[in-house]
């Protein structure tokens, strides 16, 4: 098999890795591995395969990753990136702040996006009083957004009108 | 409509902010959430804090953990494992906490037929009392922090467990499976993820918990819910016009009085069965409320568990026959 970089040696390099659960292989020679931080990647290999690989490899593979922070590990409670994405579970709260660049857009592909609306914890609203105004009027834009699609559903046209302009008029002043 | 809604849920995840997620504790640190949250629930101020039953997963036997789900009280996982499990429940049945499942709180509010407001108050106001007495994990971008990403923002499970024997046999589920994903909802079989519907019975439930308030979810649910109880009514009445459904119906409830042996499988069929015959008007001499209590009797583990005895499975068919026919004739 030849190298995958230069396509002209023969391929003694063999690479595996996930990535968001997702399984890729790549056969590279030896000089094209070195090239590309081959005994970095090795030396490294205790700290978390993949998130180095990430670092190294970003700019070749075109479906590769960007360089990515260098955290690997959790500090609070010791969860490696592989880890999340072999078991697609979070160690603790603070993962999702140690991961953030690599997980969002994880989320965004289940959810849609990647921001909250709704219930909010009461030991957040506490610390975040000064940010209440703000909480009333998105809450206010969610509810015209569900009188809007009841309208449409309803097929009251008119009053969907209505609902979209002002709907637009809150989200220009929030902006 | 609640009779093709048989049952209501809302189902809040929550965790503790200073413990790591259930995957990242062991058993001593489980047992401490556990008794945390036990400590809060009693010194809350809510209608759980009296009325409360504490069992621990490593206490009960094998039937009892399972009829805990065939109540959907529990989740089959949670029962799978022991270790710092416990449930917190009230008397009534109808509040539970299931602690260091996937997150450290599950709480879970059920409601008989079609209640989801209702249910969601409940839930809210039990969720504010507690978040009083425990430092929850959230964040203000994402919302409540979830063991698995798919849970969080909201942490909001709601979901109606629909009675559809018409739509199943018309083959129109799976057309409808589809386009339900797609408004960011998912039906599947009634006993959880991954089971096969007996019964005809389905749980309809919100997919996306990130960027959708509790509200629009549920209204969400609402709407499509009672868009599919629509089709399911149109549907049984189509087909109750044929003589050959009023045939299988009566024949159903023939088998149910009289049989002498008869398996959970068997029942759940011809409750179904049955139960389609009183929404579709076939059947007048029997209550909705006799075969929903019946669906939840039959099933093996409760059987064992309210007869407080261990039965094997052939005395099982026996019992089951024998309780089948003293309530429906």
């Amino acid at each position: 098999m030849k190298c995958q970089k230069c396509k002209k040696n023969t391929a003694d390099t063999h690479i595996k890795r996930v990535i968001n659960g997702e399984f890729e292989e790549y056969h590279l020679c030896s000089e094209c591995a070195k090239e590309m931080g081959y005994t970095n990647v090795f030396s490294n290999l205790a700290e978390g395969f993949a998130s180095d690989f990430n670092s190294l490899f970003g700019s070749f593979f075109e479906n590769a990753l960007p360089a990515r922070t260098q955290a690997t590990r959790c500090e609070t409670c010791g969860t490696t990136y592989n880890d999340i994405a072999r078991t697609g579970m979070m160690g603790c709260a603070d993962c999702y702040d140690v991961f953030a660049d690599r997980i969002l857009p994880t989320i965004r592909r289940v959810h849609g996006n990647t921001t909250h609306c709704g219930k909010n914890s009461s030991n957040n609203k506490s610390k975040k009083v000064e940010e209440k105004s703000e909480d009333v009027k998105t809450s206010e834009l969610e509810n015209l957004k569900a009188e809007l699609d009841k309208a449409i559903k309803n097929q009251e046209f008119e009053k969907a009108a209505v609902l979209r302009d002002k709907i637009k008029e809150k989200e220009d002043n929030n902006e | 409509m609640s009779n093709v809604i048989m049952q209501t849920r809302i189902r809040l995840a929550r965790n503790l902010k200073k413990y790591p997620f259930p995957c990242r504790l062991n058993t001593a640190l489980k047992n401490e959430v556990a008794e945390e949250i036990i400590k809060a629930v009693k010194n809350s101020n809510s209608p759980l804090a009296n009325e409360l039953d504490v069992l621990y997963v490593k206490d009960l036997t094998e039937p009892q953990r399972i009829s805990l789900v065939e109540q959907h009280l529990a989740s089959p996982e949670f029962v799978s494992d022991s270790a710092g499990r416990a449930l917190i429940i009230s008397k009534d049945r109808t509040m539970s906490i299931m602690i260091n499942e996937e997150d450290h709180i599950r709480l879970q509010i059920l409601k008989k037929g079609f209640d989801l407001d209702n249910a969601y108050d409940i839930a809210d106001k039990l969720d504010t009392l507690l978040d009083e007495n425990l430092d929850f994990a959230f964040d203000e971008k994402l919302g409540y922090l979830t063991q698995c990403p798919t849970n969080l923002g909201t942490g909001m499970r709601a979901s109606v467990m629909l009675h559809l024997p018409a739509l199943k046999s018309s083959k129109a589920i799976g057309r409808i499976a589809g386009n339900l994903s797609k408004l960011g909802l998912t039906i599947r079989g009634a006993y959880g993820e991954g089971s096969e519907p007996q019964g005809a019975m389905y749980q309809l439930s919100n997919q996306v918990t990130l960027g959708i308030s509790e509200k629009s979810a549920i209204e969400n649910l609402k709407n499509i819910a009672e868009q599919l109880v629509n089709q399911e009514l149109q549907a049984q009445k189509r087909m109750c016009e044929s003589l050959e459904t009023q045939d299988s119906i009566l024949r159903s409830l023939g088998i149910l009085k009289t049989a002498k042996l008869i398996t959970c499988k068997e029942s759940l069929e011809l409750l179904s069965n049955v139960r389609f015959g009183i929404t579709g008007g076939v059947i007048k001499d029997v209550d909705i409320e006799t075969v929903d209590t019946l669906i939840n009797d039959v099933q093996p583990a409760t059987m064992i568990v309210n007869k407080k005895e261990k039965i094997p499975p052939h005395e099982r068919d026996i019992l089951r026959a024998e309780i089948l026919n003293s309530r429906l004739n």
